[in-house]
C-alpha cells in the first residue's frame, strides 16, 4: 500500500482502508443473514464507495436531503450489501441497522430502495442508473447549481442498450457535471463479461460516445480518490475502474462462484479470517 | 398555400387536427409551462414540440430523441429535482417499450411525471398494429400510484391537463391524435376520478372512456331512447383510481352495465368496471372493445375499430343482451 497521497495530504489512504475494510466485514455479515447477498460486485465496488462517500461527495450525512449535497447513484443495485455498509459506516444511519437487511418489517432490501437514508433511487433493474443521472444532471446545469452527479455502473449492466441510448444524451447535452464509474470487475453470472458478451475495445467506445474516459485502478485509493475528484470539462466523464470481483476474500476473488452467496456459519469464518488476513 | 398547407407538404404525416385533444393538450401544455418554471416538456422526437417550444421555452423542453427508456427514466430525476416534467411518446411506445421505467423510475418513486401517451388505440390506424395500443390501460392500471386519465374531448383535455399537472404522484394521460367531437357545450366540472354523467337514464347504463368510445356511447343511447330504452351515459374519464360510488349506483338503479373502450376487452375500462361490480355490487356488465387480435388490414381509424368490434352498433346490441337478460 503506498501513502503517497496521504503524506501530501490528499486523502486518508489508512483511514479509508480501515472503512473499507469494516464496510467488507458488514458485506460477509450480511452475506451470511438470511437472505445472502451479492457479495463478488459487492467486495469489487467497495474501495469506489468508501472514496466516494469518504473523500469526494459532498454528503451531510445527518440531513441525506440537503439540497446542495453532490447525488450518488448505484445503478449496479444488487450492490446494496456494500452501499449500506459505507452509509452507515459514514453516519446516515446506525451501523446495528445492517442486521436488518433482507428481514421482514426492515427497509434494506436486497436492492435499494428511497426509504434509505442516502439513497437517491430504488435501483437493480440494470441499465437504469445512467439515465437518471443524467436526468440530475441536466436539471443542475439548467438551474445552475454546483453540486456533482455520480453514478455506478456495473460493466456486465453496460450490455443494457438503455445505457447508450443514456450516454448519448449525457454527451449531447455536455454535461460535465456527471461523472460515470465502471466497476469493471470482469464478470458477469455466466463467466467472463469478454466471453459471454464482449464489451471491449470498452473506453473506445464511450470516447465514441462523446465521453471523456480515464482507466483507474479501482482498489488504489491514490489513484482512485484524485480520478474522482477531478471533474470533467466539455461534456460528461467516465472512470472504468479495474476492480476485482470478491475482493479482499482470497478463494472468492475472480470467481464467477461469489457473485451471490448466502454464507453458512463455517463459510462465513472462513471468509472473514481471509478477508482479516489479507488486509 | 396556406401555412397548414405548405406544413403537410414537407410532413410525411400530417399535422393533427385542430381539434384534437393531442393539439388540445399541447396548447394547454405550453400555457401551464409559460406560467411555471418548473413544468417541463420532455420529447422523444414527437414532431411540432420542439416548434411550440424549443424556441420560447429551451429551459424547460428537452429532447431526448429516439430514446423512450431514457426518456421515462430522465424525467423521473427531473421529477426527484422538483420539476413537473410532461413526458412525450406514442401510447404504444410508453406502455410496452418503456414500461420498465415507467414501472419503476416513475411509478415505484411515486414521482410527479406526467406520462402523455398519443395515437392511443388505433388512432395511428394507418401506421398499423406497430403503433396501436390495445393494452395501455390494461399495462397502466395495474401499476402502483399511477393515476390514469382519458378525455372525451378537446374541453376536457384542458381541464384534465390542468388538473393533472399539480397531481402529487404520476399521472398516465391518454390521448389519441385525430379530430374530436365536442361532447360538453360548455365548462363542466372536471375532478380526478370522478365520472360524468353525460345523460341521465334508469335503464341500462354505458361507461364510456376516451373521445371514440364516448362519442360511440353517445350514439348509441340515443338510438336506444328511439327504442325507448333510456340509457345513462357515463365519463368515466379516471380509469384508476374509478369510480366505484357511480358504478354501484348504476349498477342499483339499471339493469346493468355497458362498457365502451378503443382498448381491448381484456383488462381495460371493462376489465375494470367488471372487477369492480363484482365485488362491490354484482350486475349484468358487457364489454364493448377490441377483440382480443392485432389488426389485420390497413383502414382508417373508425373501419379498424369497427372490425375489431367497437361501433355504436355493438354498443346497441350489448345494452339490448343487458336489458333482455
Amino acid at each position: 500500500m503506498t501513502t503517497a497521497a496521504a503524506l501530501d495530504g490528499t486523502c486518508d489512504v489508512m483511514g479509508l482502508h480501515r472503512t473499507a475494510l469494516a464496510v467488507r466485514e458488514h458485506v460477509l455479515a450480511i452475506a451470511a443473514g438470511p437472505i445472502g447477498t451479492h457479495v463478488g460486485g459487492s467486495l469489487s465496488v467497495t474501495d469506489i464507495l468508501v472514496a466516494l462517500y469518504r473523500e469526494v461527495l459532498r454528503v451531510r450525512p445527518a440531513e441525506p436531503d440537503w439540497p446542495e449535497r453532490d447525488r450518488f447513484v448505484l445503478s449496479k443495485g444488487h450492490a446494496s450489501a456494500a452501499l449500506y455498509a459505507t452509509l452507515a459506516e459514514c453516519g446516515f444511519f446506525p451501523v446495528e441497522e445492517l442486521a436488518t437487511y433482507g428481514r421482514a418489517g426492515g427497509r434494506l432490501m436486497a436492492h435499494p430502495t428511497r426509504a434509505v437514508p442516502g439513497v437517491e433511487f430504488a435501483t437493480g433493474s440494470l441499465g437504469h442508473g445512467l439515465s437518471l443521472a443524467t436526468g440530475l444532471a441536466l436539471v443542475a446545469q439548467r438551474e445552475e447549481r454546483a453540486h456533482r452527479v455520480f453514478v455506478v455502473m456495473g460493466d456486465g449492466e453496460l450490455q443494457e442498450g438503455s445505457v447508450w441510448e443514456a450516454a448519448m444524451a449525457a454527451a449531447h447535452y455536455g454535461l460535465n457535471n456527471l461523472t460515470a464509474v465502471v466497476d469493471r470487475n470482469r464478470l458477469q453470472i455466466n463467466g467472463s463479461t469478454e466471453d459471454r458478451m464482449s464489451l471491449g475495445p470498452l473506453a473506445d467506445k464511450w470516447r465514441a460516445f462523446g465521453w471523456q474516459v480515464s482507466e483507474v485502478d479501482g482498489h488504489d485509493f491514490t489513484t482512485l480518490v484524485p480520478a474522482l475528484r477531478t471533474p470533467a470539462a466539455g461534456g460528461p466523464k467516465l472512470l472504468i475502474a479495474d476492480t476485482v470481483k470478491g475482493r479482499g476474500v482470497r478463494h472468492l476473488e475472480h470467481r464467477k462462484q461469489g457473485h451471490f452467496a448466502r454464507l453458512g456459519p463455517q463459510a462465513y469464518e472462513r471468509a472473514l479470517g481471509a478477508l482479516r488476513e489479507a488486509a | 398555400m396556406t401555412a397548414v398547407q405548405k406544413l403537410a407538404r414537407r410532413r410525411v404525416t400530417p399535422p393533427a387536427p385542430p381539434d384534437s385533444d393531442r393539439a388540445a393538450y399541447r396548447a394547454t401544455l405550453l400555457d401551464l409551462a409559460r406560467r411555471d418554471p418548473r413544468i417541463w416538456c420532455l420529447d422523444s422526437d414527437m414532431g411540432g414540440l420542439e416548434k411550440q417550444f424549443e424556441a420560447e421555452l429551451p429551459g424547460q423542453y428537452v429532447d431526448v430523441g429516439i430514446a423512450e427508456a431514457n426518456l421515462m427514466s430522465v424525467a423521473a430525476a427531473v421529477a426527484a429535482e422538483g420539476m413537473l416534467p410532461f413526458v412525450n411518446t406514442m401510447a404504444a411506445f410508453a406502455s410496452a417499450r418503456a414500461l420498465e421505467q415507467v414501472k419503476i423510475d416513475i411509478a415505484y418513486h411515486g414521482l410527479p411525471v406526467r406520462v402523455v401517451g398519443t395515437h392511443s388505440g388505433f388512432s395511428a390506424a394507418h401506421l398499423g398494429p406497430t403503433h396501436h395500443a390495445q393494452q395501455d390501460l390494461a399495462v397502466m392500471r395495474s401499476m402502483p400510484n399511477l393515476t390514469v386519465m382519458t378525455p372525451a374531448d378537446v374541453g376536457e383535455t384542458v381541464r384534465m391537463v390542468t388538473a393533472a399537472a399539480y397531481l402529487p404522484g404520476p399521472v398516465y394521460l391518454r390521448l389519441g391524435r385525430n379530430a374530436t367531437p365536442p361532447v360538453y357545450s360548455e365548462e363542466t366540472k372536471f375532478t380526478v376520478g370522478e365520472a360524468i354523467s353525460l345523460r341521465d337514464g334508469g335503464d341500462v347504463t354505458i361507461v364510456a372512456a376516451g373521445a371514440l368510445p364516448v362519442r360511440l356511447a353517445l350514439d348509441a343511447a340515443e338510438r336506444l331512447a328511439a327504442q325507448g330504452h333510456a340509457a345513462r351515459v357515463l365519463n368515466m374519464h379516471t380509469i384508476k383510481p374509478l369510480d366505484v360510488a357511480a358504478l354501484v349506483a348504476a349498477a342499483e338503479q339499471t339493469a346493468g352495465v355497458v362498457t365502451v373502450e378503443d382498448h381491448s376487452v381484456l383488462g381495460g375500462l371493462g376489465g375494470a368496471v367488471a372487477e369492480a361490480l363484482a365485488e362491490h355490487r354484482p350486475a349484468p356488465v358487457r364489454r364493448v372493445g377490441m377483440a382480443d387480435a392485432f389488426c389485420p388490414h390497413p383502414g382508417t381509424h373508425a373501419e379498424q375499430l369497427a372490425a375489431a368490434g367497437v361501433s355504436a352498433d355493438a354498443v346497441v346490441t350489448a345494452a339490448l343482451a343487458v336489458l333482455h337478460r
